[in-house]
């Protein structure tokens, strides 16, 4: 799960970690408040308003403005709320402002690069440090990978006081900032372990012109499995930065994605979900969603999924393809029977059927006379889908 | 022969009055699988399907039973902590089917396991591990599968049965598959199983299954193309992927331009590898090596 960034800041601030003066505005007028709120403050003039959106590289796409007092902010507001802003995470439909960010103005001596990941190879959380801090990290580690230093944390005993320091030292840090420094890390370090995150990323870290050490931003990734141990975060979650059907799935225990093509997929297991995408584009097709229905879906569930793929209108053609182990091919068949008994159904529909219970779905099928047709192999059934949908 | 599951294993099943835990170790049982018993605290003392004795400790449990494996069917808050009881109990191999655990939790489990070398695990988040005709243990449809001497070895569920399903209509046997699960931290990796496979004078091929994420493929491509002596086939799903979309496991997703399935498929490719093209050539292909 993603978190906005003055979200994310509100955790650092919760684990002590020095963040900008900030408050969440969802309006031009609250962020006028906000901009009046920090210049009596910080006796500064100067504000920042940045725009709330799940995704990196806003400044690049003028997401970020730098004013001058609450006449400033307030225009930056009205310019910045409802605008589509396109980065090179958002793809190209972009993603609309609805939240913004108004700080307080920091003077910046230097921008450094600070993250934490769980590192798969090492298999533990990998400290990633920088001297590059404010541009794009990706192409820091392309062009000059010994500008990024790294320091693994054993997690029997945590992260150590050599390490703060090693990393203290290759930024090149005065003796106040490495103090500083090692200080934010070990909050860092312990909000990243506390919080469950799968990612903290904090770019630009910066030494303030008065010698201070600062997280200007913040990203935070939190970990979707370990989400029992934190009901709290339910609130932080922005459906407006979702897919609203992927939102209705993922309350159905489904894991869906919506992709731009008009062939239907409901797949069990997320290898082969994904592999029957692979086959349809194989054979010319485009797939409209990645659709795993898992192991333990109920025929409510099945059904649901089924229901989802035939409201979609770019939908021309559906392929259900199912290997049953846990899942149950009757299962599968009953829900897309239930589903099309309330929906109707005016699209082909191709299905292979293998695995658990194979006949029994088989027949279910057969018995409702629906116009299904059934396949034997993956290879088959993409072929003929596609077929079908280009109306050949 | 085979690697790591078989005839001698003799497996307790953790969680074994869940209803997963009840529902496979059924499965098992009438697979031939020698369940000697199961492990839910509190259960102590009952007997499952009226003759597998449960216990409340895993090491209570191994110490009765002999028991030399587990399947584990805990779910994920107490997940870790069933892994480790396992490996502190000294199981020889740890089969985590769960699917959720947080990765924290793995994060820590795995600097339990590589500070010791009596246990080995398999997952999470994974079918399991059957060497046909023998032993299995986790939660593949066994009638699918057939004594052989191709091993599988894949990070996906489903997509490792269509692999095997594809062999056995091609009259092609197995000799172990392995699930290693579909997370970024796990316990098995490629690596590990190739070099069983590569040992393992029974199995005279391999089919590989990966999917985009991470950097397992392009390590185990490294490996193949230093140590493998046999002949290995290859497929990667998610080659349609969109990036920085999590495709319904956890360890799948490309971030960053890394993790493709194009940068995979030329890293096995390199290395001998044949990679079928489609998810339907997977028999076919390694047919072609044999």
């Amino acid at each position: 799960m993603n978190v906005h960034e003055y979200q994310a800041k509100g955790i650092y601030r919760k684990h002590g970690i020095p963040v900008p003066k900030g408050i969440a505005a969802f309006t031009v007028d609250e962020a006028e408040k906000a901009a009046e709120k920090l210049i009596a403050e910080t006796g500064s003039q100067t504000v920042v308003v940045k725009a709330q959106i799940h995704a990196g590289g806003r400044g690049k796409a003028g997401g970020v403005k730098v004013v001058k007092g609450v006449d400033g902010a307030k225009a930056a507001a009205a310019e910045l709320l409802g605008k589509t802003l396109i980065t090179h995470q958002t793809g190209p439909d972009g993603k609309k402002v609805q939240r913004l960010l108004v700080e307080q103005g920091i003077a910046i001596a230097r921008e450094l690069y600070l993250a934490l990941v769980v590192d798969r190879d090492s298999r533990r959380v990998a400290i990633m440090a920088s001297s590059e801090g404010g541009v794009d990290i990706e192409e820091v580690a392309a062009k000059t990978p010994e500008k990024i230093l790294k320091v693994f944390i054993d997690p029997a005993v945590g992260l150590q006081a050599y390490q703060a320091r090693q990393l203290a030292f290759g930024l090149g840090l005065e003796k106040q900032a490495q103090k500083e420094f090692a200080s934010l890390l070990s909050k860092l370090t312990k909000c990243f372990v506390e919080e469950d995150c799968s990612l903290t990323e904090v770019n630009p870290l910066i030494v303030t012109r008065d010698g201070h050490v600062m997280a200007l931003d913040a990203k935070l990734n939190l970990d979707d499995n370990a989400a029992f141990r934190h009901p709290e975060r339910e609130e932080l979650r922005d459906l407006a930065e979702e897919h609203p059907t992927e939102t209705e799935a993922k309350a159905a225990g489904l894991s869906y994605i919506q992709l731009d093509g008009d062939i239907g997929c409901m797949v069990n297991g997320a290898g082969l979900a994904m592999s029957t995408m692979d086959i349809i584009k194989h054979y010319g097709g485009e797939p409209a969603n990645f659709l795993d229905v898992g192991g333990g879906a109920d025929e409510e569930a099945v059904t649901k999924a089924f229901k989802i793929i035939l409201r979609s209108e770019e939908v021309k053609g559906i392929f259900v393809n199912i290997f049953g182990g846990i899942m149950k091919c009757d299962i599968i068949a009953n829900g897309v029977v239930a589903a099309t008994k309330e929906l109707g159904l005016d699209v082909p529909v191709v299905v292979r059927l293998q695995g658990t219970n194979v006949e029994k779905g088989r027949a279910i099928l057969e018995a409702s006379e629906l116009k299904v047709t059934p396949v034997a192999t993956m290879a088959e059934g993409a072929r003929m889908i596609v077929g079908l949908v280009r109306g050949e | 022969m085979a690697i790591l599951v078989g005839h001698d294993t003799r497996l307790l099943v953790q969680g074994i009055t869940g209803s997963a835990g009840t529902f496979h170790s059924k499965q098992m049982l009438e697979y031939g699988t020698k369940v000697v018993g199961g492990v839910t605290p509190g259960r102590g003392g009952q007997k499952f399907e009226g003759s597998v004795p449960v216990f409340d400790t895993v090491a209570e449990a191994v110490e009765q039973t002999g028991a030399n494996a587990t399947c584990i069917f805990v779910p994920p808050p107490f997940a870790a902590d069933a892994i480790l009881e396992a490996i502190d109990a000294g199981v020889e191999v740890v089969v985590a089917i769960t699917e959720g655990v947080p990765v924290a939790d793995m994060v820590r489990v795995r600097r339990v396991l590589d500070a010791q070398d009596k246990s080995r695990l398999i997952g999470p988040n994974c079918p399991g591990i059957i060497t046909p005709g023998a032993c299995k243990i986790g939660i593949m449809p066994g009638h699918i599968h057939r004594e052989g001497r191709v091993g599988v070895v894949s990070r996906s569920g489903t997509l490792t049965y269509e692999a095997v399903g594809q062999l056995t209509a091609l009259d092609i046997g197995q000799s172990t598959c392995v699930g290693i699960g579909g997370d970024p931290v796990n316990g098995t990796d490629f690596i590990d199983v190739l070099r069983l496979f590569n040992e393992d004078d029974s199995t005279i091929g391999v089919v590989l299954i990966g999917e985009i994420g991470g950097s397992a493929e392009e390590l185990a491509a490294d490996y193949i193309k230093k140590h493998m002596d046999k002949p290995v086939a290859g497929f990667i799903a998610g080659t349609t992927a969109p990036p920085g979309k999590r495709m319904g496991h956890a360890g799948a997703i490309i971030s960053g331009g890394k993790g493709t399935a194009s940068e995979k498929i030329r890293a096995l490719e390199e290395a001998g590898v044949k990679v079928a093209p489609t998810p339907s050539d997977m028999g076919t292909t390694i047919q072609a090596m044999l």
